[in-house]
């Protein structure tokens, strides 16, 4: 009973030649076998640790007892997205991190069976959500990422008239251009949004706010507006041959991989052809661009200035991108891009770097410039995290000296503006986002009661 | 989906676009572009806008046959599947022409550069300048929206490399004659020609302002595919640009990195003549 039982995944030597879910998810079986071995504690930490907080104990119970309706009702009361979370979120350090069982032996697979419910749900086309009738007021969301459709869901269901605008041409966010279709099939994100789209959330997409519509129009035509758009700006580090031929963002690698279907064999926008690729960081962003890199043939690799055990990235990704031939070179960093004279990629001089004093929680690095070496590639990727991208709002709203939007428990400098997710944080988690999203509704929703 | 009412060929490659866009573009300021896609599975492709007519709803635009997708978008009679726009940044002086009116400015304009161009003279004439234009061709019937250049211009001085209109030569050879009468310089057009121009204004210190069109996908800030090297910075010229101060961009840079997708945009244009 201390193990979990684990789910099934696609054989690492077919998946990296395909964008196909890694994951399979659970059988009805493997989910009730599963969902019995949670003690359904009389004080759930689990609950605690997630950011939504979901009833987990409770919905685990309608699992045990095949009442997928039910399972799927107690996950929607507190989450939007489930079978989204269910396969995107840090599970192990939020529920199941939190999980008594997860003291002796494995914790309850949580995520698992939040996916299992979503995903029976959205086959089944069990749809639990009550919507209240029409309260006359509109709001305006700025972004169709998690924070967005995650207000946008609680807002319409409360009775509000919601319009969602979207910069790209299609709705998603991250989601869509960010996560790849091997870790979040876009089936399932484009079937959420139907069904906001289903409940009267409209969507406006190629619209970008700030300069297509000013954030002014859109206080005059809405009672409010909620901003969600995310920590846009890929940092790039500031060493010589950055603009080199090869150097790209992860965000534009997954971008073109995801958003445009440069994957696909007749895609009209192309990708790089690279023989051999590092890509810089160690996060969830540099995990998802290795991968997708990997699949399409080139030799891929991570570097990462810390250790292995530093890593932020969630240690299943890394896994899986081990098993997939991902080879991992850490404690190294780029000093220099080397180029040829079109301004192409040949290589890279790396310095090794050591683990030293432990500041703000994190393991600092300083480099060891006896050792720098020259390494062979012609594609770098540059996985170091986003800042935001608020310019568009600069001479409305007040920001932070990084740019980041400044709010007061989601309410920014001016009434009626609410903002969450990354442009309030800076880069963070799909389900931190949600939750700001769902905060900032609530706080609208409390306002018209 | 977007209904396009005129999709023109005006010779060689250069083809003019009229799209209904339900007034979507009202906010339009000269400098602004859009980015469009033909179908649902097309390219994103930045292109700049050439006039706004507000009471017909109708944004025109002017672009280039150069590769796959502007091959593809040449073709279309009906609709096209998505335009974001107007983004980037409005051009400074057209921003606030107030701030400009001690200027004497002169603006430079390459190829189908003249179509961005055109906007932002029309809303100078507007605000009571009178403007100067070098428009350099490679020969006279590359020559584009002639008339309409002609009814918000002072002067237009013409150059064309074979010399069948104006100045044989390019617009430098021009502007040499004339910089004097200038303080401040507007010029769009190739890469080479705005860097050649920059390099000469920079050494007379008269302020030059350049609009870059790199490589970009989203053009909301987010993939830093268009980054440009503005004095030893980088910029994005989706969000930062698209117009930069000619005297600090990295113009060779900016040249080498038109050529990233240099053989996958072969192969792509190939398969589309091959269809």
């Amino acid at each position: 009973m201390n193990e979990r039982v684990s789910m099934s995944v696609q054989d690492k030597l077919k998946r990296i030649n395909n964008f196909d879910e890694v994951e399979l998810g659970f059988s009805k079986e493997e989910a009730i076998k599963e969902a019995s071995r949670c003690l359904n504690c009389k004080n759930p930490m689990c609950t605690k640790g997630c950011p939504v907080g979901i009833e987990i104990p409770k919905f685990i119970e309608a699992i045990k007892n095949d009442d997928i309706n039910l399972a799927y009702e107690i996950i929607k009361k507190s989450s939007n997205l489930p079978s989204i979370c269910g396969r995107v979120c840090p599970q192990e350090s939020q529920c199941e991190g939190k999980c008594i069982r997860g003291l002796k032996g494995d914790a309850i697979a949580i995520g698992a069976l939040e996916r299992y419910v979503a995903d029976q749900a959205r086959i089944n086309n069990i749809n639990s959500v009550v919507k209240k009738e029409k309260n006359g007021k509109s709001v305006a969301i700025v972004g169709s990422g998690p924070a967005g459709l995650s207000c946008a869901g609680e807002l319409v269901k409360e009775g509000f008239d919601v319009t969602i605008y979207e910069a790209l041409h299609k709705a998603g966010g991250v989601l869509i251009y960010g996560i790849p279709e091997f870790r979040l099939p876009k089936e399932i994100v484009d079937s959420e949004v139907e069904s906001l789209k289903n409940l009267g959330v409209k969507i406006e997409c190629d619209i970008e706010v700030g300069t297509t519509i000013t954030l002014d129009e859109l206080r005059d035509k809405f009672d409010y507006v909620f901003i969600g758009t995310g920590a846009g700006l890929p940092k790039f580090m500031e060493i010589d041959g950055i603009d080199a031929n090869g150097v790209f963002s992860a965000n534009e690698i997954l971008t073109r991989i995801n958003l445009m279907g440069a994957y696909k064999k007749n895609s009209k926008t192309p990708i790089k052809r690279a023989k051999t690729a590092y890509v810089i960081g160690g996060g969830n962003v540099a995990m998802d661009a290795v991968r997708s890199l990997k699949r399409l043939g080139i030799d891929a690799h991570i570097m990462y200035r810390r250790s292995m055990d530093e890593m932020p990235a969630r240690k299943r990704e890394v896994e899986h991108a081990k098993e997939e031939g991902i080879i991992f070179d850490t404690l190294q960093n780029p000093k220099k891009i080397v180029t040829d004279s079109n301004n192409n990629v040949i290589g890279m001089e790396v310095v090794d770097m050591e683990l030293s004093d432990i500041v703000d929680g994190r393991r600092s690095v300083i480099e060891n410039n006896n050792f720098v070496h020259f390494i062979e590639c012609d594609m770098v990727v540059m996985a170091l995290g986003t800042s935001p991208n608020s310019k568009v709002f600069k001479d409305d709203l007040e920001l932070d000296d990084k740019g980041l939007i400044i709010v007061d428990d989601t309410l920014t400098s001016i009434d009626g503006v609410y903002a969450g997710g990354d442009i309030t944080t800076g880069s963070a988690t799909v389900i931190l986002a949600m939750e700001a999203g769902k905060r900032a509704a609530k706080k609208i929703i409390d306002l018209n009661n | 989906m977007y209904k396009v009412v005129k999709n023109e060929r005006l010779n060689d490659k250069i083809y003019h676009m009229v799209i209904m866009d339900e007034g979507k573009c009202k906010n339009f300021i000269p400098g602004q572009f859009v980015i469009v896609m033909s179908y649902i599975d097309s390219e994103r492709v930045p292109l700049t806008i050439y006039d706004y007519d507000k009471e017909l709803k109708q944004i025109h635009l002017i672009y280039q046959v150069v590769g796959a997708s502007t091959l593809e978008l040449s073709h279309i009679t009906d609709n096209i599947f998505s335009m974001v726009g107007p983004i980037g940044n409005p051009s400074e002086i057209c921003m606030s022409p107030d701030l400009y009116k001690d200027k004497k400015v002169l603006y430079i304009a390459g190829g189908v550069g003249i179509a961005p161009v055109y906007p932002q003279i029309k809303c100078l004439k507007e605000n009571g300048f009178d403007i100067d234009l070098i428009y350099g061709v490679k020969s006279k019937d590359y020559i584009i929206i002639d008339e309409k250049i002609k009814s918000v211009c002072n002067n237009i001085f013409y150059t064309s490399d074979d010399g069948s209109i104006g100045l044989e030569g390019n617009v430098v050879d021009y502007l040499k004659k004339i910089y004097n009468n200038y303080n401040y310089i507007v010029c769009i057009g190739p890469v080479i020609m705005m860097k050649s121009v920059s390099e000469f204004t920079k050494k007379l210190g008269i302020k030059t302002i350049v609009s870059m069109n790199p490589i970009m996908v989203d053009g909301t800030g987010m993939c830093g595919a268009c980054r440009c090297k503005v004095d030893g910075k980088t910029k994005f010229a989706c969000i930062d640009g698209p117009e930069f101060d000619g005297a600090l961009v990295d113009f060779d840079i900016a040249l080498k990195r038109m050529n990233i997708y240099k053989d996958e945009e072969k192969e792509l244009l190939n398969r589309a003549l091959g269809e």
